[in-house]
């Protein structure tokens, strides 16, 4: 890269080696920088005006190589093999796959062994690195930040810009730490820190800012936790979340099918050990969170700051000093349909779902199934299981996790967004209360009138066994 | 684009904090594969309450959308500007707004307004006072103005001008072609390929 162009000697921390890599005109005169985009990811919902916009101008996708594709929004996670019921999802899809062709993307398509969440997609193939830039027509590409990649969400004008550019017009983003210090106890994972951090810093708390998660809790967690981690910066109004490599991290990539080899290898992590943010650089903001103390979390509203520790009651709208939360928080409560000072483990759930982009990896199903191993599902509630993709779903089959699924008396199902924004008919009916470990608990998210708590897997676990909002601890 | 100086027209109050965009636009209406003929999509289960805002006239001729902290979080769909654009909003004021909801506003000519959250409430009082009452949001002079209500808004310089001039932005960066082939030439050879698939 062109790290050694960015000419300066002072401490900079790890997004601005990531910016200043990768800025191919530097702006003058309040223009914005236009920075590089290394992997451009696609899928079926944000992508076809983008093209229909190269097809009207004319211009072709100038890196087809950096560019990959897959069906994830709208993909049933059941005959999947079946032509798809319903004929917009069925015309989306079509249209990705047409689109594909002819601008000759690479798709990874329903029945493909690659097919899956475009997030769970890319780092699975080894194209995640450190350092590199990452842009996708979703908010939640912020997950591939867990790689110290700077990764972020665009809207679809900026996913044909980068169609035909392969850069992006952007304003450097501000730096904020978020120390996660000491240990976390067993039972508390990482979706547990980001709805911490969430509910400290709120839902505009990182608006502007990248978000750089450190210190001893975070340097414990696996990809997968710190992906989890990062994913839901996004919930937090940043644009960005972001983990310096490590160890952890290479070992993570090294031999997967798109990971440098060889010579390449050695290069590339030579570089990669020079991004951690430098003794003495200054963030904008900091934040500190004590891994200690925290406990397993669980949302109370309709936004995903609007969470407590599951020990903790519904909170009483007339204790928020802040008149435009306090609103927020009433209509949050009358919407989910509870009342202030309800034990957050008295209430019961009718779903329980198990997937997202947030959390549908190998060791958040490993995690999943090692809580309802030999235990059986709640009298009157569904359990449904969606794998991040086709893979990871036959990984967790040769580990026999789809039988540990069925016989606990879940649906184990093929791999997809599902029940996350139900696009698919994977959905919450009316008044259906769900324990999700998605990202998002925004009213009728996961269909109209449904109720959505956001949590971990092994929440979700302690909850399917016992049909109320538990924790792994009150679980045997 | 259509250029962008000086919006007026019915200011419509959103009178609620943290308006999502799975809320302006819910996910079953993101299956299109058009970029117009969202109107209907616009805040859809809200709308089924015959009380909500966009129900009520004079607001059902809004232009304007006056609405309280963190307007547009979460997802980044465009399709929530389209459906703003197609209801006919041609500007939003608000405290704050999510990013990446702000910045696919600028790319559809969608003004977005930043002012203190006493300005949005003064604005309020004097629609709920005078329902139909005319906001101006003024780009040239970034001005908001609605009855007594006079204020400054920011927003920054390069989109002003994208917008006053009406630009499109992949015109705008294909004249820094040149230095994007250079940047290519100085790319390391191990960083991600997609194609050969392997």
């Amino acid at each position: 890269m062109n790290a050694a162009a960015s000419g300066t000697n002072l401490p900079r921390t790890l997004a601005q080696k990531v910016w200043d890599a990768h800025r191919v005109v530097t702006g003058e005169n309040g223009e914005p920088d236009l920075i590089y985009i290394d992997l451009h990811l696609v899928h079926e919902v944000t992508s076809p005006q983008a093209f229909d916009g190269l097809r009207v101008a004319g211009r072709p996708v100038r890196r087809p190589d950096l560019t990959i594709a897959t069906e994830d929004h709208n993909t049933p996670t059941l005959n999947i093999t079946e032509k798809i019921v319903d004929p917009t999802s069925r015309i989306q899809i079509e249209t990705l796959r047409s689109n594909a062709k002819e601008f000759g993307i690479r798709l990874h398509s329903l029945g493909d062994v690659e097919q899956g969440i475009v997030h769970v997609v890319g780092p699975q193939l080894g194209l995640t690195m450190p350092g590199i830039t990452v842009v996708c027509g979703d908010s939640h590409t912020s997950t591939h930040g867990a790689f110290g990649a700077m990764a972020f969400g665009i809207g679809t004008s900026e996913v044909e810009h980068v169609l035909a550019t392969q850069t992006l017009p952007l304003k450097p983003f501000k730096t904020m730490a978020i120390t996660v210090n000491g240990h976390l106890r067993d039972g508390v994972s990482a979706k547990d820190i980001i709805l911490a951090v969430i509910a400290k810093i709120s839902t505009g708390g990182g608006q502007g800012y990248v978000l750089e998660y450190r210190g001893s809790a975070i340097r414990e967690l696996s990809m997968e936790g710190r992906m989890t981690i990062c994913n839901m910066s996004i919930e937090a109004g940043a644009r960005a979340g972001m983990v310096a490599p490590d160890e952890t991290t290479f070992e993570y990539l090294k031999g997967r099918s798109h990971a440098p080899q060889g010579a390449d290898w050695d290069a590339a992590v030579e570089y990669w050990k020079t991004l951690p943010t430098d003794k003495g650089a200054v963030f904008d903001a900091e934040v500190v969170i004590d891994g200690d103390a925290l406990e397993p979390f669980v949302t109370w509203g309709t936004n995903p700051g609007q969470g407590v520790a599951l020990s903790e009651s519904v909170p009483n709208p007339a204790d928020i000093p802040d008149l435009n939360d306090r609103a927020a928080a009433e209509r949050a409560l009358e919407y989910m349909d509870l009342a202030p000072g309800t034990p957050m483990k008295s209430i019961p759930v009718d779903q329980v779902f198990m997937g997202s982009c947030t959390n549908s990896r190998i060791e958040d199903l490993r995690a999943f199934a090692s809580v309802i191993k030999g235990k059986k599902l709640a009298n009157g509630v569904k359990l449904m299981v969606v794998p991040g993709s086709a893979r990871v779903r036959l990984e967790a089959e040769a580990e026999g996790i789809d039988k540990i699924v069925e016989d606990f008396g879940g649906e184990w199902r093929f791999a997809g967004c599902s029940m996350c924004l139900g696009m698919n008919p994977d959905q919450l009916q009316p008044g259906e209360r769900c324990a999700s470990t998605s990202n998002r608990n925004f009213e009728g998210r996961q269909g109209a009138g449904g109720r959505t708590h956001l949590v971990s897997p092994l929440v979700a676990a302690a909850t399917a066994i016992r049909g109320t909002l538990s924790s792994p601890w009150d679980v045997e | 684009m259509d250029t962008v100086s000086v919006i007026t027209g019915i200011g419509v109050p959103l009178k609620r904090s943290n308006v999502d965009t799975d809320q302006i636009i819910p996910a079953e209406f993101l299956k299109r594969v058009t970029k117009t003929g969202f109107e209907d999509a616009l805040f859809y289960r809200w709308r089924e309450d015959p009380e909500f805002v966009l129900n009520v006239e004079p607001f059902t001729h809004g232009t304007v959308l006056v609405a309280g902290m963190d307007f547009g979080t979460g997802s980044s769909r465009e399709h929530a500007v389209w459906a703003l654009r197609d209801f006919g909003f041609n500007a939003v004021i608000a405290p704050r707004f999510a990013d990446i909801f702000r910045g696919n506003s600028g790319k559809q000519g969608l003004l977005t307004a930043v002012v203190p959250e006493s300005i949005v409430e003064a604005i309020w009082a004097e629609i709920d006072a005078n329902p139909g009452v005319s906001v101006t949001v003024d780009l040239v002079n970034r001005s908001v103005s609605c009855g007594d209500v006079h204020s400054p808004f920011e927003i920054d310089d390069y989109t002003r001008w994208r917008l006053m001039e009406g630009l499109d932005d992949i015109g705008l960066t294909l004249r820094h072609e040149a230095d994007i082939d250079a940047f290519e030439t100085h790319r390391e050879s191990w960083l991600p390929k997609t194609l050969p698939a392997r």
